[in-house]
């Protein structure tokens, strides 16, 4: 409880204050301040507690590396977001935020005993301990872990904001608004260049805003680029993956620092397309590796120096600086002068610029050089700390309330990672820098490498006499790595960093190692006795920082998730009660209940209308394709199974369409209304890769035939009339077109009107029926349907549903393509032989058609299944098995792919996929179910009028 | 995202313009009737894979609906040419 406000400084404005709760307890803070400095200011230094050990940790960092201070933001049902960075929550009136990952209370948490057990909490401790028995993982051991282990709790409401997207494309894209993005962007200002200029921080500024030397610079330039119409400044807006082709996604942060929550967004997500990219992402500062240098008061002496001078905030009373890079040594200067304590600079270095000496000396600073902090006293907090040579020798205790570590600077290259642009290493730095790029890019500033950090040396980890085996040095502070992990792993045979870090899980965390990643592979490099170079780099992936799934996800959820498509007569359907179903992506009358029947009650009554009356169907979502031209029949001839070219006009033909491999892909009615033109069908959802299929042959291997296919799915809709009164119901309705048997036979196509309206109107039939599908322009649709309810009403015309249909054609042994098959499924397979026109010489598929697998016997093939007890209805996707005796796992032989009550049979029907199936007609087989095993024969796949007598008529 | 080049609208566009279809210049034989079970089976599933530059076509099929042929290695993921279909390898 030791950081507190200075009197003056600081871009905080100090004339508004916040108040703000964290954990419950009130504090107050100012406007320009983010939840680390507002709690710092506030004396708290404990902001949470650790993954794995539960150990108590401060403040690491001051923006968005910081891996320790993870907290949750509520802000209403739906409205908690947790695994926020303190350092990056902005504070506004009400703020309410909570710390994480410990019960019950962040002072006193029971999971801390796994710090006392660290000793059996080794690398690779989850891997190693609960690999056995296998069944305790999903029950005990998970659950158990899953709680003591862990982060903030996901929230269990919807989420109420809703979240932008924008595409953007800009000549220029600079990323990172520091000195070095603020120049690059100065530089295109006055070109005719689009300029975005993106900053994840509150305000633009990066580095500058720590400097007071700099602010008026910052400020001037900030308004030259304010007025340069070609540049754009996005603030609180994180790049968080760079893409293909200079392509870089971002988010903007838009109410999240609001203390009113408005209609607008949330948050932005921008889609940026740059022509070059320029990454100005600065770098941070290392971290040193030794014992206990996670006490909440250690910290970065760079984030000290950002909460002094862009704050106004002190980390302590008395601040000791533990250095191995001059940096540090610049950092705790700057306390002194603003009257803050330095108890001590402990450097690892023996010799040191005399220029920083005498500055030390002059501000009155007690310096060893040649020293090393062994260790750090308190728990919650900074106490203290213990120096020693760096032989071990002359260990003396000295007294501080922050230690700041200065261990050098690791350029941020996790976009120039992501855009895969290879690296160097620089040895001085200890760092890998950006070297050739991938893509339209260039680093400049510290993020390049090419910066005066200034001198330093590059140290795995501090020297200790104590034993390595019995100290915490922490090197991924988030995932709780220590040294010590790193050489067990190295220890036990792992060579590789990519090993070495899935093992010990450094670097793997939300932060994803900005802060432990060079430490980690110095560490392992040492312990193999191998240069850095030979143990590689593990590779950066998006996101730089975690993002919220409702940027991703945008508007692209609920009923914008994918468009439904509905056909002209859907709101006559809605209007009349049906319930839906999606096919596809189209919605779908399912059924159509009346004075409240259940489904199967209503599908029994739409079933009966049809085979006793007429029924009507909208089957306007049927793919439709058009295909003109003198070379159409030859071109379906190749295309279909079966021939094409003898057909006459004015004639319909089933065609079913193979993939080149033999299996059947699609199928359809057609029908032939020129020489030259085709009206095609489709399954519902099968329209679109058809039409591919169709374009590619057309266009890549037989492109000399002249043939044009149009999609006409939505230009048509059509209505189905099945029923042995459908064409008295129709007679009167039609005109140019005679609906007499012999004129108008099954399987007949002719043009007319009907109510007046140009109509195709085919004699086909899904039901087993006499029937016809009446196409007209899609825009009368609904009008002809209504023509027909009236018209029909004095035939008991009934409108019936995708389920009706399901039964009526499953009545008939009419197969559903993706449902009765899978992508497995030859014709010969669905017992469809007689579709497929043996006398051609070829045709898309037939080839394989004869290969050995498919020509062999035992395979899957469609049959009938009747259940003994006629009442069962069997479940759709059952297994069936030859011999239930058998012990499990069973011989599993098949599975049933269609089953229907049939209300014009009085019993279950049922089509089944089994091996041998044709083979097997009236065999006796079993479908084992929870508590009984139900009895089917294999029968033929038509169950109701095998003769065809009721559609010839 | 890629940017690919349809080489018939002679513009680069956003990959989501476009559809795969596979590795390219596999042309289907003339006669499969007079092909081995072999020779056929290698023809529909065997596709050369290689680490580096691969034959492949693309369809505009958001834009102008043409199949084309493209070059790109599948180890820097970067198209090095695209080219219309029917014309010769690159």
């Amino acid at each position: 409880m030791s950081g507190f406000r200075l009197d003056q400084g600081g871009r905080v404005d100090r004339s508004r204050r916040v108040s703000f709760s964290f954990d419950g307890a009130t504090y107050r803070g100012f406007a320009g301040d983010t939840l680390a400095s507002a709690l710092l200011a506030n004396g708290v230094m404990l902001f949470g507690r650790s993954f794995k050990y539960h150990r108590p940790r401060g403040l690491l960092g001051a923006g968005s590396e910081e891996p320790n201070a993870l907290v949750s933001v509520s802000r209403g049902p739906g409205r908690h977001t947790p695994n926020l960075r303190a350092t990056a929550v902005e504070i506004y009136e009400g703020l309410a935020a909570t710390s994480q990952n410990r019960w019950p209370s962040l002072k006193t948490d029971l999971g801390a005993i796994n710090d006392r057990l660290g000793m059996f909490l080794p690398a690779g401790f989850y891997t190693k301990t609960f690999m056995w028995p296998r069944s305790f993982w999903d029950k005990l051991y998970e659950p158990a872990i899953r709680r003591m282990a862990g982060l903030g709790e996901a929230p269990s409401e919807i989420d109420p904001d809703h979240y932008g997207a924008v595409y953007a494309h800009c000549d220029l894209l600079i990323v990172g608004a520091g000195p070095a993005g603020i120049d690059a962007a100065l530089e295109a200002s006055g070109t005719s260049k689009r300029v975005i200029l993106i900053d994840e921080q509150d305000e633009p500024g990066g580095g500058a805003l720590d400097d007071p030397a700099l602010w008026s610079w910052l400020n001037e330039s900030l308004k030259d680029l304010a007025a340069a119409p070609n540049v754009t400044v996005l603030s609180r807006t994180t790049a968080f993956g760079y893409y293909h082709d200079n392509f870089v996604g971002a988010v903007e942060r838009l109410t999240d620092h609001w203390a009113e929550i408005g209609s607008g967004p949330r948050e932005k997500l921008w889609r940026i397309r740059a022509g070059a990219v320029i990454l100005a992402q600065g770098a941070i500062e290392r971290p040193l590796v030794f014992a206990a240098n996670d006490v909440p008061g250690v910290m970065l002496a760079s984030a000290a120096r950002t909460f002094l001078q862009r704050y106004g905030v002190a980390v302590g009373k008395s601040v000791a600086l533990m250095a191995a890079h001059d940096s540090g040594w610049r950092d705790a200067f700057a306390h002194a002068r603003a009257g803050v304590n330095v108890a001590a600079i402990i450097d690892v270095r023996e010799t040191i610029d005399a220029a920083l000496l005498a500055e030390a000396q002059a501000l009155g600073i007690a310096v060893r050089l040649g020293h090393s902090v062994i260790e750090v006293h308190g728990r919650l907090g900074v106490k203290g700390m213990t120096v020693a040579r760096n032989d071990g020798s002359a260990a003396t205790r000295i007294a501080c309330d922050a230690l700041l570590m200065a261990g050098g600077w690791t350029p941020s290259v996790h976009l120039w990672s992501h855009s895969k642009g290879s690296f160097a290493w620089d040895e001085a730095l200890g760092a890998y820098v950006p070297d050739r790029p991938n893509e339209k890019v260039r680093c400049v500033g510290a993020c390049s490498g090419k910066w005066n950090f200034g001198s330093g040396i590059v140290i795995d980890a501090l020297p200790t006499p104590r034993n390595q085996a019995r100290i915490k040095a922490f090197v991924d502070f988030q995932n709780d790595v220590t040294a010590k992990d790193i050489h067990l792993a190295v220890r036990e045979g792992f060579k590789s960093i990519e090993h070495i870090k899935r093992y010990t899980t450094t670097g793997m965390a939300t932060d994803q190692g900005k802060t432990s990643n060079l430490n980690g592979l110095q560490i392992a490099s040492q312990a193999l006795g191998r240069p850095v170079t030979e143990v590689g780099l593990t590779t950066f992936r998006p996101p730089y920082t975690p993002q919220t799934f409702g940027a991703l996800a945008g508007h692209a959820k609920d009923d914008l998730f994918q468009p439904t498509r509905k056909t002209p007569i859907d709101g006559w359907a809605e209007e009349h009660g049906a319930v839906f179903e999606l096919v596809a992506q189209w919605r779908r009358a399912r059924y159509f209940p009346q004075g409240g029947d259940d489904m199967h009650a209503a599908v029994n009554r739409e079933c009966r209308a049809v085979r006793s009356a007429v029924g009507i169907f909208d089957a306007s979502t049927l793919g439709k394709i058009e295909v003109v031209g003198p070379d159409a029949a030859e071109f379906l001839n190749r295309i279909y199974t079966n021939p094409w070219k003898a057909l006459e006009p004015g004639r319909c033909r089933y065609g079913l369409l193979l993939r080149e491999d033999g299996f059947i892909t699609d199928d359809g009615v057609s029908a032939r209304l020129t020489p030259d033109r085709f009206h095609l069908t489709t399954t519902t959802g099968g329209a679109a890769r058809v039409l591919n299929t169709m374009e590619d042959y057309l266009q890549t291997e037989w492109p000399e035939l002249d043939v044009w296919l149009t999609s006409t799915t939505e230009q048509w809709a059509v209505i189905a009339l099945q029923g042995p009164l459908a064409r008295q119901l129709l007679e009167p309705l039609v005109e140019g077109i005679d609906l007499a048997a012999e004129a108008f036979p099954h399987m007949a196509i002719r043009e007319g009107t009907i109510c007046g309206v140009p109509t195709r109107l085919f004699r086909v039939s899904f039901t087993g029926e006499l029937g016809f599908e009446i196409n007209v322009p899609a825009a009368y649709g609904r009008a002809l349907w209504e023509q027909l309810m009236n018209a029909g009403a004095a035939w008991g015309i009934t409108p019936y549903g995708t389920e009706a249909m399901h039964v009526l054609r499953a009545e008939k042994g009419f197969i559903i393509v993706g449902q009765d098959t899978d992508g497995t499924v030859t014709p010969h397979d669905a017992g469809l032989d007689w579709a497929v026109g043996k006398k051609k010489p070829d045709f898309v598929g037939k080839r394989s058609l004869a290969r050995p697998d498919i020509v062999a016997a035992g395979r899957k093939q469609l049959v009938g299944l009747l259940t003994d007890d006629p009442a069962v209805v069997l479940e759709e996707g059952a297994q069936i098995v030859a011999d239930p005796a058998q012990a499990i796992p069973m011989t599993m032989i098949g599975h049933v792919t269609s089953s229907y009550w049939s209300e014009a049979l009085g019993r279950s029907i049922a089509l089944a996929l089994i091996e041998g199936g044709h083979q097997r007609m009236g065999e006796m087989l079993h479908v084992p179910m929870p508590g009984q095993v139900i009895r089917a024969k294999v029968s033929s796949m038509v169950f109701y009028d095998p003769q065809g007598a009721r559609l010839h008529v | 995202m890629l940017l690919v080049h349809c080489p018939y609208c002679e513009e680069k566009r956003a990959e989501i313009e476009f559809a795969y279809a596979g590795e390219a210049h596999i042309a289907r034989p003339l006669d499969p009737a007079a092909m081995s079970d072999e020779d056929w089976a290698r023809y529909l599933f065997i596709r050369s894979n290689p680490r580096g530059r691969h034959h492949e076509r693309w369809r505009h099929i958001h834009g102008c609906g043409r199949f084309f042929n493209a070059v790109r290695d599948t180890v820097t993921d970067k198209f090095e040419v695209t080219y219309k279909a029917g014309e010769p390898r690159r």
